[in-house]
């Protein structure tokens, strides 16, 4: 049984899609001018400002924190250098209460929910402040409070996730939708197949949101894939699927809000493919000029979408010189005195070790707990930090 | 109490959780209108809706990753993993995602409501693919629990604690005995404890240690030893993470002897574990080595099945030798 009426042949016929050639919508130009015919989205001034220092927090927190890293100060980073119009455009055009699952090239849509300075600098320093007690490496950051999912390091598993978190959402009908966000290098994964064939089948309000940033680590888009980006590959789920200029903030946005609106009010899942370039190293452990030319990047930084962001804002007088030199500078120094004050605060306590891998610690995992109190009680001196932070654990 | 066997046990702690909490799911291939491969989820769609009933598309790390989605949203799904011998392309989302919820997120974040059944074992001439038992896989996991039934009785009461336990739970169902097993099951919801094993005949010669199918192989090799004077102590572990090191080392302290016997191959079996850690425990008590009886370290053959299996003989044997050392 097919679940659509084919049209039959009488002799062999082969197609390979290529037909189907996906546009990609644009908005705004580099020069933060409209394209000719395209219509500005409904953005309202505190909004565009609010996204438009989202971008820049993220940028200088990227620069600064990766600077922390060659420093020996922080054990590893990744930076969304180039990518920051695509994930704070479309965070922005979410409801804030709107679930995020992201990968982990996406501290700028927890930037523009307001997770604060210190919050980032907690997470990536794995202090006592920490979330996540410390647990997880740098830049895996989450806040229930914020709606922004816990990152995990596995490529590819929250996308699935997302589906039936938004099945839930859907069940309970709250009006609300999850975004999850994804590399190009991801969709390779099957959990993008399970996710997006799920998703349609059950019609689940979810998007599906790639950044194809040309790069998964060292392998180019070419060696990812054959077809004409992700995109296509929505047509096979019957899915609603657009592709986006991604250093475009005005063309992310407006997608991203049309792409809610058919999840929420139809439960259509929509798949959205923001095309853009991963200006930095794919992370602090990467070098990529083994791989790429300089010559490919400087074609990329020309088209910096914070750049072409503030042009836009500068035209319609939301925006200044001076506005531009303050909002650095107060970033700048904000940036520096947070991070030494989250270097400096103590680690977890010592029995954050053995909480919250269940709900409560069983007796086994006590023993062992107890055993390693006794352990470090013998041998002070090699285990300094938890040692001095144990408060009385020991 | 109503005399079920283990699928109409299995069906009856569904029905009584999706009854008493309507954000209880359970999906997965072929769950919905057919009522499962096994008819463990028989009427359920019928009764509750299509949205809280329903079929899946064909991919276990898609039920599995929609599972945790769901479980973190805070609703409570029961996925189904068609055979226990195809939960391998879920493996990452179990071990990777589902048992370290709680623990990276520190706890902003959980799966707790996650429960994921499959039905495991041999001994129904499923060759290579129908027989898994792959409880050891997911006992070396920290943030699973692992849970295996031995009669309707337990699979209902241990089903619906499963489900109501705040941490992602495996429930194995032993296929073999789905309809092979019978006895009284009361109507209402009870739960049995997670993490406790059952003394199920006390003795006083040697412990002989088990779990889900392996119980009633157990109880033919206990009757044959005990008609030769052996008094033996047996144990269901029930639970296989975390696991009732507590019972099982008194049980060793006063008998001396301990058989441990599973279907999976014995390399990296979880007898291996058992035997470990109650070697470390009960050292001085111990009069004999610590026996395994587990299928072989081969994939689960077809028609060398009876072969390959720790059946009764085996597991006789094994106590005969340990009380003969």
């Amino acid at each position: 049984m097919t679940t659509t009426k084919a049209r039959v042949v009488y002799s062999p016929v082969f197609t390979d899609g290529a037909e189907f050639r996906i546009p990609t919508f644009k908005l705004l130009k580099q020069d933060g001018s409209l394209y000719k015919g395209a219509k500005a989205p409904d953005l309202d001034k505190d909004k565009a400002l609010r996204i438009y220092r989202a971008m820049v927090t993220t940028r200088i927190l990227d620069e600064r924190m990766l600077a922390a890293q060659r420093q020996g100060r922080l054990s590893f980073y990744m930076q969304c250098t180039g990518e920051e119009a695509a994930v704070v455009g479309s965070a922005a055009a979410l409801d804030d209460a709107d679930m995020i699952m992201a990968q982990y090239r996406e501290q700028g849509a927890l930037a523009y929910r307001g997770f604060t300075i210190d919050e980032f600098m907690n997470q990536l320093f794995g202090n006592e402040l920490d979330y996540g007690k410390g647990r997880q490496m740098p830049v895996h950051y989450g806040s229930s409070k914020l709606n922004y999912m816990t990152i995990s390091s596995p490529l590819a598993t929250q996308i699935p996730q997302a589906t039936g978190y938004a099945y839930g959402q859907k069940l309970a009908g709250d009006g609300h939708c999850t975004i999850t966000y994804f590399g190009e290098g991801a969709a390779s994964e099957g959990d993008f197949h399970a996710a997006l064939n799920m998703a349609a089948v059950h019609r689940v309000p979810v998007i599906f949101l790639c950044r194809n940033n040309g790069y998964a680590i060292s392998t180019p888009a070419a060696e990812q894939f054959a077809a004409d980006g992700v995109a296509p590959r929505a047509y096979g789920y019957k899915m609603d699927v657009i592709r986006v200029d991604g250093n475009d903030i005005l063309a992310v946005h407006e997608a991203t809000r049309a792409a809610r609106t058919l999840a929420v009010e139809h439960n259509r899942p929509v798949l959205i493919e923001t095309m853009t370039y991963r200006l930095a190293a794919h992370s602090s452990s990467d070098d990529p000029s083994g791989y790429r030319s300089k010559d490919e990047e400087a074609v990329w930084r020309e088209k910096d979408p914070i750049l072409r962001m503030r042009l836009w804002l500068e035209s319609k007088k939301w925006w200044s010189e001076d506005d531009e030199k303050q909002l650095q500078e107060n970033m700048r120094r904000e940036v520096l005195e947070t991070m030494k004050r989250a270097q400096k605060r103590p680690p977890p306590a010592l029995d954050t070790l053995v909480s919250d891998v269940y709900d409560e610690v069983p007796p086994a995992l006590a023993e062992q707990f107890d055993s390693l109190k006794s352990h470090i009680r013998r041998h002070p001196d090699a285990y300094p930090k938890s040692a001095e932070h144990a408060k009385g654990g020991l | 109490m109503t005399q079920m066997n283990m699928l109409q046990a299995i069906n009856n702690a569904l029905d009584t959780a999706m009854a008493a909490n309507e954000r209880v799911l359970c999906f997965g291939e072929d769950v919905g209108v057919f009522g499962g491969v096994f008819r463990a989820t028989s009427n359920l769609q019928q009764k509750y809706g299509k949205a809280r009933c329903f079929n899946t598309p064909l991919v276990e790390q898609g039920i599995i990753g929609f599972a945790n989605g769901l479980a973190a949203q805070g609703s409570v799904p029961v996925a189904e993993i068609q055979f226990a011998d195809y939960i391998f392309p879920a493996f990452d989302q179990i071990v990777n995602e589902s048992a370290k919820f709680r623990y990276r997120s520190g706890n902003l974040f959980n799966v707790g409501g996650l429960t994921i059944r499959a039905p495991y074992g041999g001994g129904i001439a499923g060759g290579l693919y129908h027989s898994q038992s792959p409880e050891a896989y997911f006992a070396h996991t920290p943030g699973l629990k692992v849970v295996v039934p031995r009669n309707p009785h337990q699979a209902k009461g241990l089903l619906l604690a499963a489900i109501h336990d705040q941490n992602p739970t495996l429930f194995f169902e032993p296929k073999r005995l789905y309809r092979a097993s019978v006895g009284e099951v009361p109507d209402e919801d009870y739960r049995l404890p997670l993490g406790e094993a059952e003394v199920l005949k006390e003795g006083t010669d040697i412990t002989v240690l088990g779990w889900g199918a392996q119980m009633e192989v157990i109880e033919h090799a206990v009757e044959m030893a005990e008609k030769e004077g052996v008094s033996c102590e047996v144990i269901d572990l029930r639970t296989i993470l975390p696991w009732d090191v507590e019972t099982v080392a008194n049980s060793v302290f006063k008998t001396g002897r301990l058989v441990v016997t599973h279907e999976a191959p014995l390399t990296g079996g979880f007898a291996g574990e058992i035997a470990a850690t109650i070697q470390e425990r009960c050292f001085l008590y111990l009069e004999s080595p610590i026996a395994r009886v587990t299928g072989m370290d081969t994939p689960f053959p077809l028609v060398l099945e009876k072969e390959h299996l720790p059946n009764h003989l085996k597991v006789y044997e094994a106590i005969r030798s340990s009380v003969e050392f």
